[in-house]
């Protein structure tokens, strides 16, 4: 809340309306343990704006995860194309950082070590990477822990730290896969509200998936609603509540208006 | 936040309380043991050469400390000890890499592997001490051929215990399959390679003394044999006594090197190693 006091005076930059991440007809098939054929994403086209935070909701078994980790390289599709500007995404990107559900730290690393992990893979200047490594943690209130080991932290902090080494090599694309899914309702709320902030202090584009509507809608520009079986885009809505965006607007009825319309998708309306 | 932490700092104390009051019951009983022992061997009247007293065998202990008799012969198993385990432990390491590296490698080399680990060290030992001789080389390979297995065991199986997501995170970065296996995937498999070095050090005790039975010139194996011969029951259990007090010591040592590098790993893997 305090912090997105502090930073309101930053209005969104005017990004460059220009399609970062082009995604056309995307197919996934794979055969399934049992071998059984699972068709876990069809047809999937998007076009993702340079900049810009959208958001993935979909109940579990829709594909969005699937779709997230081909995003991020480390599945294979079965065809269509996936494109980063110019260049087929075929594999791992350096433009690209990846936050998971768990904060798969590497528990023998200090805090300040494991953000650096992806520059020390990628052998960057380390002198660099760790000052950037002690920004990032700053940046999350985490400027104290940096000596610490992954398992003095709670849940939040872990997370955060996952962030921050999911953004220390200056990707281009954030990816994140129900990040913040393990946390407690509270700590869930604060960050959202700080992940947008260093959204907007780092100038990057984010893609997060999340079985949360009202997060998806909180923090997107624009919300892909995916059904299951065979994963498929039912619908993108484009979100035009005013930003920076306070955790008072989920209790607008503009907010419910956009909450009705993306659970219109998922059959059971609510009803007892 | 606070309430946990109070809980987390209160029960290792309380188990630290208990722990420190088994010992002392720990050492009471030795002490108990050893006054039943004693009495019971000169009430019963038993003779020296089936059962010698707890005191005849700390005099025996001192003499044959005090005049230096044991040392040449400690020195020597004791090299054979740690050469036999290095060696062994090493390649146990090395192929464990190895054959961890495929799936292939594993379904090719594994049988031939536990074949050779079914056949007992003991009954090759002399087979060995032909091949090798009487000197030191013959006792280091056999000890290296009993440390050998744990490792490799342990290595094969702490290689696959990466957990699945800490290597997509490592992918997902851009890194290389060999950046995984250095940040992840071996630092992983330490917990596993430590309990594997835990009972090796202890087996190769046995190795070194096997090999000594078998066929020696000098150390402590060739010394019970030799007292044995005399009738001279003190001083076998006086060179037992020095065997086991090597053995404790070398786990002791083994311990403490894993709690130094495993201070990340959580306690109860740790224990597990606990002789």
């Amino acid at each position: 809340m305090h912090a997105i006091q502090r930073s309101a005076v930053v209005a969104p930059v005017a990004r460059e309306k220009k399609a970062l991440v082009t995604i056309s007809s995307l197919e996934k098939r794979y055969r399934s343990r049992d071998r059984a054929d699972v068709h876990a994403l069809c047809d999937i086209n998007l076009a993702i704006e340079d900049g810009s935070f959208v958001t993935i909701v979909g109940p579990s078994g829709c594909g969005k995860s699937t779709l997230l980790r081909i995003l991020a390289g480390i599945l294979a599709r079965s065809s269509g194309s996936v494109r980063m500007g110019q260049t087929e995404i075929d594999g791992p990107s350096r433009q690209v950082g990846v936050v998971f559900q768990s904060p798969v730290l590497l528990p023998w690393r200090t805090v300040v070590d494991n953000v650096m992990v992806p520059s020390e893979v990628q052998r960057l200047d380390l002198g660099a990477a760790r000052k950037r490594a002690r920004e990032l943690l700053a940046l999350v209130g985490l400027a104290d822990f940096e000596d610490r080991y992954p398992g003095e932290l709670s849940g939040g902090m872990q997370q955060r730290v996952g962030i921050c080494r999911a953004l220390v090599h200056q990707p281009s694309v954030l990816l994140m896969d129900e990040p913040f899914g393990a946390l407690d309702a509270m700590t869930r709320e604060t960050m959202n509200v700080e992940l947008l902030r260093i959204w907007r202090e780092q100038n990057i584009t984010i893609i997060l998936v999340t079985h949360s509507i009202p997060e998806a809608i909180f923090l997107a520009d624009r919300v892909v609603v995916m059904t299951p079986r065979p994963g498929r885009v039912a619908e993108v809505v484009d979100v035009h509540l005013p930003r920076p965006r306070t955790l008072a607007m989920f209790n607008t009825p503009d907010f419910g208006r956009y909450v009705t319309t993306i659970r219109r998708h998922f059959g059971s309306v609510g009803t007892e | 936040m606070s309430v946990l932490s109070s809980v987390s700092v209160r029960r290792p104390s309380r188990l630290d309380r208990a722990k420190a009051q088994v010992g002392w019951l720990s050492a009471l009983l030795l002490l108990v043991i050893l006054v039943v022992w004693e009495a019971a061997v000169r009430m019963l009247d038993i003779p020296a050469i089936v059962l010698p007293t707890p005191i005849a065998v700390f005099e025996a202990l001192g003499e044959g400390l005090g005049t230096g008799s044991y040392l040449p012969h400690i020195a020597v198993t004791f090299t054979e000890i740690i050469c036999g385990f290095l060696a062994g432990a090493g390649l146990g390491i090395a192929l464990g890499i190895l054959i961890g590296q495929s799936l292939f490698l594993e379904r090719l080399l594994y049988p031939y592997v536990v074949a050779f680990q079914t056949v007992p060290k003991v009954a090759i030992a002399p087979i060995i001490v032909i091949w090798f001789g009487y000197g030191l080389s013959s006792k280091v390979i056999i000890t290296a051929a009993i440390a050998f297995f744990p490792l490799l065991a342990n290595t094969i199986v702490g290689l696959r215990s990466a957990p699945t997501e800490q290597i997509d995170m490592l992918r997902a970065h851009t890194a290389t399959e060999w950046q995984i296996f250095r940040m992840s995937r071996l630092p992983q498999a330490l917990p596993f390679i430590f309990v594997g070095l835990d009972v090796a050090i202890v087996l190769s005790v046995i190795g070194a003394i096997v090999g000594e039975f078998v066929g020696a010139k000098e150390g402590l194996g060739f010394l019970i044999l030799q007292k044995n011969f005399n009738f001279d029951m003190a001083g076998v259990f006086a060179i037992l006594l020095v065997l086991s007090l090597i053995g404790v010591g070398l786990h002791l040592l083994m311990t403490t090197i894993q709690r130094r590098v495993l201070f990340w790993a959580n306690s109860n893997q740790i224990h597990v190693t606990g002789l």
